[in-house]
């Protein structure tokens, strides 16, 4: 029989430590929506959506209660809608019907506005570009992702100048909210097709019709286990380890339960650590357990690398399938304790961007001044799609040029989403790089075969 | 359904009393106990089974945990399996 003190260690972790199931996930593929009227194709995207996801929340619901563990999100993610709505031109029509699927559903949000256009974009996929701003300001629960580079294609700079612009455009639109519009919308280098974690989650063309994935997070936990750990990093890096383990196979339990319950295949657990801003849930807080006087302190980066390498290895042996992000987040708005360290000045943009190079995401919920032009978030997004590029992994941009606001000021989102300083960017110009546009070579690494 | 009830709260006389009569009520049957003193507080697990018990378990676990609060106890109740998967491989 299991012992005492491992029961009390499992509960204590739900109901003190903040260990939850942060999502669950169903991708859905619509490729069998395709029409050749934006009417008739938005009609069967919203049918399908409503149907495979009509017992999601009951499910979510269902598991939460048998295993006693919050189930914080449920979600959806769908094939990249650039694709869908491409014969038709309906991009506008199939986020509304996706808004009103996750509205009859009960879901949190739906992830997949989506283009991948690491190498070059069509016509379709240009005109698609142009409706992420109106998209993200007129739905509630839509997000939208863009790739524009990859290991093997390299960078698509003239999306990254374009992707520029559409922030910009869609913090406008949404300046009466904070720009909150900004949060819905992900740039990426090597998007993973099974995230389950928005605003990037899509549904991956080489999925299957409907499938589940799980993301599982635990900050608190991770922080609480090491404040009883006095030895050197490699008894840290083994008790993260130790921990991601138990938490993982908390994931992989569930994504079990709600694929099984809900007739789909069992597709990931990611093994992400992901903060909220409530107190005891933040990554922040685990690298100054490790005794960083603040997060963004010299020796930050090598203590993310070695929290994020504990976390996968921990993580990979307790889930017969890994995938999505499976790293730790650093997004600033979401995390008590980089709130406090960007608020302070401990925490730099500059900082976060060598971060990004050990982790799993990139520039992840950081408010930049509203006035930023164009061409510097997208020089931003260039130097993120670098360090991804070079470093064969996913990297992001989810930057938050928050209309009317300068540094010293502060955002405010939301729910899970939080608060954030306004943080400051370089004023020198990048405009000339981004004019020119055309592509940045792959790299020799991104060429393996 | 197996289910693992955990207990704890400051050691007095009749706690074992108390939450044996509380499933008995709910038509638990219990299976296995463990307690032990941990300092001034009295912890202990059950494993039970719920198979007889009419309610769904989420109410089963609302009724238990409102039932131990009215006696100065913390009773959590939930699914073996996620005791299994964190602790055992």
């Amino acid at each position: 029989m299991i012992t005492n003190k491992e029961v009390f260690e499992t509960v204590g972790m739900i109901n003190a430590q903040h260990l939850d199931v942060r999502c669950i996930t169903m991708g859905i593929s619509l490729f069998d929506c395709i029409r050749d009227s934006a009417e008739a194709t938005s009609r069967k995207v919203y049918d399908k959506i409503t149907s495979y996801a009509k017992d999601l929340v009951a499910v979510g619901e269902k598991i939460s209660t048998m295993y006693g563990i919050p189930v914080v999100n449920k979600r959806v993610s769908v094939t990249p809608v650039s694709m869908i709505g491409a014969a038709s031109g309906g991009y506008m029509e199939i986020a509304r019907a996706m808004d009103k699927a996750a509205a009859e559903t009960g879901i949190d949000f739906i992830g997949g506005y989506t283009a991948l256009v690491q190498k070059g974009a069509t016509a379709a996929e240009e005109a698609f570009l142009a409706t992420i701003p109106e998209a993200l300001s007129t739905t509630k629960k839509v997000c939208s992702s863009v790739n524009v580079a990859s290991s093997r294609a390299g960078i698509n700079m003239d999306a990254v100048r374009t992707m520029g612009e559409i922030v910009k455009k869609t913090a406008y639109l949404t300046r009466n909210e904070d720009s909150i519009g900004c949060a819905k919308l992900v740039v990426f280098a090597n998007a993973v097709e099974d995230n389950p974690f928005m605003a990037g989650a899509f549904h991956g063309t080489g999925e299957a019709d409907k499938v589940i994935n799980v993301g599982v997070s635990g900050p608190g936990v991770v922080k609480t286990a090491l404040e009883s750990v006095d030895g050197d990093l490699t008894a840290v890096a083994e008790t993260v380890k130790k921990t991601a383990f138990k938490v993982t196979r908390v994931g992989q339990l569930v994504a079990k339960s709600a694929a099984d319950m809900l007739g789909a295949r069992f597709g990931i657990v990611d093994l992400s650590l992901a903060p909220t801003p409530a107190i005891g849930d933040s990554v922040g807080r685990i690298l100054e357990e490790m005794g960083l006087e603040r997060v963004g302190a010299c020796g930050t980066t090598a203590a993310l690398a070695l929290l994020n390498d504990a976390v996968k290895k921990g993580g990979i042996m307790a889930s017969s399938h890994v995938g999505g992000l499976s790293g730790a987040f650093i997004p600033v708005s979401e995390d008590i304790g980089m709130i406090e360290a960007a608020e302070m000045g401990a925490l730099t943009l500059e900082r976060l961007e060598a971060m990004t190079a050990v982790c799993s995401v990139g520039i992840d919920m950081v408010a930049i001044p509203g006035d930023t032009p164009a061409e510097v978030i997208s020089a931003m997004i260039a130097d993120e799609a670098a360090i991804g590029m070079v470093n064969q992994k996913t990297t992001a941009v989810r930057a938050i040029p928050v209309y009317g606001k300068k540094v010293g000021d502060s955002a405010s989102f939301g729910g899970l989403l939080g608060h954030a300083p306004i943080m400051k960017v370089s004023e020198y110009s990048p405009l000339k790089f981004i004019s020119r546009g055309g592509r940045i070579p792959a790299p020799l690494v991104g060429n393996k075969n | 359904m197996n289910v693992i009830i955990s207990v704890i709260g400051k050691d007095r006389i009749g706690i074992i009393r108390d939450v044996s009569a509380f499933l008995a009520d709910l038509n638990i049957n219990i299976v296995d106990i463990s307690q032990t003193l941990m300092g001034e507080y009295f912890t202990m697990i059950m494993r039970a089974n719920t198979e007889k018990s009419s309610m769904p378990l989420d109410k089963l676990g609302k009724a238990l945990a409102d039932k131990g609060a009215s006696v100065g106890l913390d009773i959590n109740l939930r699914s073996e399996e996620i005791f299994d998967a964190m602790h055992r491989i």
